[in-house]
């Protein structure tokens, strides 16, 4: 298989060097903690094999209960994503176009931003009690401003001239918004929308570890009281595999709507 | 709502020439379109306590090619940011054509110092960005005039800066306008690439017989292109000669280069 692909030429070779490097020094820590934990140098109690874990992992998956959390999981935070985000997208706008939003808004919405959202736990848990919403909200509140600042930013950024020019060249005032200010704040807001995934798992993680009765995080502290570390283990390792692909996803759409960008067009070698 | 119908009545325009009734052949982009000329009485702008124009009187006869040459702050862009409608005038009329103006024009376009295009559409998306009907075949003639038909799929960002400008070119002509402003659009290329312009620029407009409005520092450019020159100082008409009308102009010309030190010192 491997002398196909060689046969192919030097880029693909190149390709797989570039990952090889990448990924050497996770393969020689697993090998490492595999034969720390095998010899007894690490208890098993406090950090189990790697090959354990890979137990834990299988036979969660065949019992169905880890894709049944991390459905839920990844619901939830999709959820929070679209109602934070979509509100933190319209206020951008809003107080990025008029300067009279801004001046009613901005100063409140600064103000807020600047409260821990994790904070408001014990409020949210008092108005939700512990069912989705307070879930739903808690995720809302944090990605929303990330994404409220840097499509704000990214409106206010915009080249003037271009928009002079759309003027000259005879755009409606709603032409000039979709055609000029929005594209040119895209890059922008997809930053925000970066940001905001990384809130958007922390957030949920502390959420289903406070409160839950399902989710990755419900998953893990249940784990944690009939000491299943292995579990716990996997619990964490669901969760960066979910903010690697969330991170993926991002960069997918900044490669599809960045495309005339030269720092996001598609090279030959991307990884 | 008057930009709707602006636009309604620029594609009406426009779509004379280019819907013919059995084939859906593009319009040929070197249909001239009628130059208008452009008339200032008594006009002033002021931004705040400072004067900017004084009561300039001029007259632009249609299909003339203008330059207007000053030093920095001569009121020159000003000038021509009036005639595009991009400011309004504090005292004194503007009439195109046949008409008294204010605010923007269909029949205006203005070529910028840098390109403006809109880096997240591609070539032709860009030369046709005022849409309206049939954009797509106007905006494949214009930017086969300027010579990029086979760039029209590309992003602006891999184009150079000649190929930007003749983009930018193609997007003022798409329409054709009676009027053509060019803000020193030629300034930031290098001397071969502008020459190259120069060339472009003239053969264009001997096709299209717009009134061309060219703003620029460099003297030798406005007599290489213009029928006439006016020199603007401290926001008054310091010289207005008529180039004497031969084309191709060359350099060595000794009545020119008596015309180009009569202009460098007036301004």
């Amino acid at each position: 298989m491997s002398s196909g692909r060689r046969s192919r030429g030097g880029r693909v070779l190149r390709r797989l060097g570039g990952a090889a490097a990448a990924w050497t020094l996770p393969v020689v820590l697993l090998i490492l903690w595999e034969a720390a934990a095998r010899t007894g140098l690490i208890e098993a109690r406090t950090l189990p094999a790697p090959s354990s874990v890979a137990v834990a992992l299988l036979a969660s998956i065949e019992d169905g209960s880890l894709p049944a959390h991390a459905l839920i999981s990844t619901q939830r935070a999709l959820k929070g994503l679209f109602i934070g985000g979509g509100i933190g997208l319209v206020l951008g706008v809003l107080t990025g176009a008029f300067p009279i939003a801004e001046r009613f808004l901005d100063s409140s919405v600064q103000m807020l931003r600047n409260v821990p959202h994790l904070a408001i736990i014990p409020m949210v848990i008092l108005w939700f009690g512990i069912d989705e919403e307070a879930k739903i909200f808690l995720v809302a509140i944090g990605v929303m401003f990330p994404i409220y600042l840097n499509t704000f930013h990214g409106i206010r950024t915009v080249d003037r001239g271009l928009v002079e020019m759309g003027r000259v060249y005879g755009l409606s005032p709603v032409e000039l918004y979709l055609r000029i200010i929005l594209p040119g704040a895209l890059p922008s807001i997809l930053v925000g929308l970066r940001y905001a995934l990384g809130i958007m798992w922390l957030t949920l993680i502390v959420a289903e570890t406070i409160s839950a009765s399902s989710g990755i995080g419900y998953m893990t502290m249940n784990a944690r009281e009939f000491l299943q570390t292995d579990v716990v283990i996997l619990g964490v390792v669901v969760y960066a595999l979910l903010g690697k692909l969330a991170d993926i996803a991002t960069r997918l759409v900044e490669q599809w709507a960045l495309a005339w960008h030269p720092a996001y067009a598609v090279k030959e070698n991307v990884r | 709502m008057t930009t709707i119908l602006n636009r309604l009545e620029r594609s009406v325009i426009d779509d004379i020439p280019s819907r013919p009734v059995t084939r859906p052949v593009p319009a040929p982009a070197t249909i001239p379109a009628r130059g208008l000329d452009i008339s200032l009485s008594g006009v002033a702008k002021s931004f705040g306590e400072h004067k900017v124009l004084a009561d300039l009187d001029l007259h632009i006869p249609a299909g003339q090619f203008v330059a207007v040459v000053g030093r920095s702050g001569g009121g020159k862009t000003t000038l021509m940011r009036l005639i595009a409608g991009l400011e309004s005038p504090s005292t004194g009329r503007l009439r195109l054509g046949e008409r008294d103006v204010a605010g923007l024009q269909p029949d205006v376009r203005l070529m910028f110092q840098d390109a403006r295009l809109l880096p997240w559409k591609r070539v032709i998306d860009n030369v046709g960005i005022a849409r309206g009907l049939g954009w797509r075949d106007k905006a494949e003639a214009a930017l086969a005039d300027v010579g990029l038909a086979a760039r029209a799929r590309d992003w602006p960002a891999v184009l150079s800066g000649g190929q930007r400008q003749r983009v930018a070119l193609a997007r003022a002509l798409v329409s054709h306008p009676g009027v053509l402003l060019l803000d020193e659009p030629f300034g930031a290329l290098d001397a071969l690439t502008r020459a190259e312009m120069h060339a472009l620029m003239l053969r264009i407009w001997q096709a299209r017989g717009f009134t061309a409005v060219l703003i620029t520092h460099d003297v030798g450019e406005a007599i290489a292109l213009a029928d006439r020159v006016l020199v603007l100082r401290e926001g008054a008409l310091a010289l207005d000669v008529e180039v004497p009308r031969q084309r191709p102009r060359g350099h060595g010309d000794a009545q020119l280069a008596q015309l180009e030190a009569r202009i460098l010192a007036a301004v």
